[in-house]
């Protein structure tokens, strides 16, 4: 039974089933529009952010450690000190979302009665600075330095032999906050996995305050105000970035491959990755000719795939289904949130065309290094 | 407060010359440049060494030109890992010659592995493979690894020289260098 169950696990775990869910499920757990509200509150995936909801979460995680914890092979990944920071961030990341959401629902909930959001006492009512919060952020730095010296006192740390180059380590992980970084490099070329993406999420968060013209839900919890931003960014956050640390650290083993948790890490897994760049797709499968020589031309259509989704799909949408919120938001500041949108999508587009086409380079010109 | 009982303080500097002491536009203008011109000079020095502190007197690696051995050390259809390690290369013979793979991944610089039975170079960091022939074929990598330069000396010994690289996706690898007959 519990094989059963540890097998079923380690199916959801493949990425293309693992992705596929949790990109459903955003949008279910956090209802950008009418329509996915009604589908939560239908399916009851509203309750998660109640107290009776929080314990539930809490306990399927717990349940799902112990399992690992016991397991032969899941225990090895879990119990490595580089993995620790993983399973605090698991715990940590589900307990403050739902602790915001469950405000956030009551705020939602309280303003649709017609009262007060729960953070409303009097307008009066104020906290100083000092000494209130930075009496509260001195304990708090006390406690978390407690708990840093307790855990360096419990795990020694991580290290390992002086670099060999004869000798890799098989899987090479980055420290685990870059694993995010690594997976993408995965699927991208390294300047724009390791440059061009990251620069993009520090302006693209930066620009959020600026993208946001919404007056309304300002010094109280609120979902229900801004529930288009908050799904964007959830999707972003939770499935882009923590959930791929998440894969980087316990589902990525020997050679890169993937593993599911409770899967023996066997270095020689074999799996067929022949992967094929666009500009071959179409001229050798496609019309069985050789790649032409020249360099522009054999890249023509990734060049126009490329601009079509950054151009073309931007325009199509303010002419028909963002109409409103094109007028609303005027071309530059709607042109802007579709670039840093578009961008961030490009991600499981192209994790999707590499894991079901085995498509590597949508343009490749490796003599000029620039891939894309 | 009378006006007359008012503070006035007066500039200490040049109170007891006359107007000769004052430094005029002239000399100002002058001055300055000297000023910046030492500010260049001092700059500049600093700028000269920092940029020798990057060409140290000695340099402690293996040289770039180097002997392998005959061509009879070296089985056909197997991977050499011997000068992995000092030189950053795998020797390679097949039926009709030898070459020399750079052990650099072309996707951002780890050191692949050679898996002898799935006969395969595959990278540990993010899982780019490349065949026997350092063809790139799975993975993120997006060009094959590279050749160096390899040739026989006069004493039989084969001589890689690892200054002259050879990419495959520029036709490189045709060139009579990149490849030993043997």
């Amino acid at each position: 039974m519990l094989g059963l169950i540890k097998d079923f696990i380690d199916f959801l775990t493949t990425p293309t089933i693992s992705f596929t869910l949790l990109t459903v499920l955003t949008p279910i757990l956090f209802p950008p529009t009418d329509w996915f509200d009604k589908l939560s509150r239908k399916l009851k995936v509203d309750k998660l952010w109640t107290n009776k909801g929080g314990f539930v979460g809490l306990l399927l995680i717990t349940i799902f450690m112990v399992m690992g914890y016991t397991d032969p092979n899941f225990s090895k990944i879990l119990m490595k000190p580089d993995n620790f920071p993983i399973v605090l961030l698991i715990y940590s990341m589900f307990f403050y979302i739902w602790w915001g959401m469950k405000q956030a629902y009551e705020n939602d909930a309280r303003l649709a009665e017609g009262k007060k959001p729960n953070e409303y006492h009097d307008p009066d009512d104020k906290v100083l600075v000092w000494p209130d919060l930075v009496y509260i952020e001195f304990i708090a730095l006390l406690l978390f330095m407690v708990f840093l010296i307790v855990w360096s006192l419990l795990a020694a740390a991580p290290l390992e032999e002086p670099a060999n180059p004869a000798s890799t380590p098989n899987p090479s992980k980055a420290p685990w906050y870059f694993l995010g970084l690594q997976e993408m490099l995965v699927y991208f070329d390294p300047w724009i996995a390791g440059i061009v993406f990251p620069m993009f999420i520090i302006i693209g968060m930066m620009a959020i305050p600026y993208m946001d013209i919404n007056t309304k839900g300002n010094g109280y919890y609120s979902f229900k105000e801004r529930r288009a931003g908050y799904f964007i960014f959830m999707y972003g956050w939770l499935v882009l970035w923590v959930y791929l640390i998440i894969v980087g650290t316990f589902f990525r083993g020997p050679n890169w491959n993937f593993f599911g948790p409770f899967e023996f890490w066997d270095p020689h897994k074999v799996v067929a990755l022949n992967n094929v760049n666009l500009s071959e797709y179409i001229w050798v499968i496609g019309l069985e000719k050789p790649l032409p020589s020249n360099i522009l031309l054999r890249e023509a259509v990734g060049f126009l795939v490329v601009f079509a989704y950054f151009a073309f799909i931007p325009l199509a949408l303010s002419k028909t289904l963002l109409k409103s919120m094109y007028e609303k938001y005027g071309s530059i500041r709607y042109g802007t949130l579709m670039f840093f949108g578009l961008s961030m999508l490009a991600l499981p587009i192209k994790m999707y065309l590499r894991w079901v086409f085995n498509l590597k380079y949508i343009v490749s010109i490796p003599e000029w290094f620039f891939n894309i | 407060m009378n006006k007359d009982n008012k503070f006035i303080p007066k500039a200490s500097i040049g109170k007891d010359k006359d107007k000769n002491g004052q430094i005029d536009r002239k000399s100002f203008i002058g001055w300055l440049s000297i000023g910046w011109l030492a500010f260049a000079a001092a700059t500049g020095g600093y700028f000269i060494s920092m940029i020798r502190f990057l060409f140290p007197n000695v340099l402690f690696e293996p040289p770039q030109s180097f002997k392998i051995g005959e061509p009879s050390d070296f089985e056909k259809g197997k991977v050499d890992l011997r000068f992995k390690k000092q030189y950053n290369i795998w020797v390679v013979r097949n039926d009709e010659g030898m070459y020399a793979l750079s052990t650099v991944c072309t996707h951002l610089g780890c050191t692949p592995n050679w898996l002898s039975t799935e006969r395969k170079f595959k990278c540990p960091c993010h899982g780019s493979g490349f065949r026997i022939s350092g063809i790139n074929f799975e993975g993120p990598a997006p060009r094959p690894l590279e050749r160096y330069k390899i040739s026989l000396a006069s004493d039989g010994q084969v001589i890689v020289d690892k200054n002259k690289s050879f990419k495959q996706e520029k036709g490189e690898w045709e060139r009579e260098e990149s490849f030993l007959k043997v």
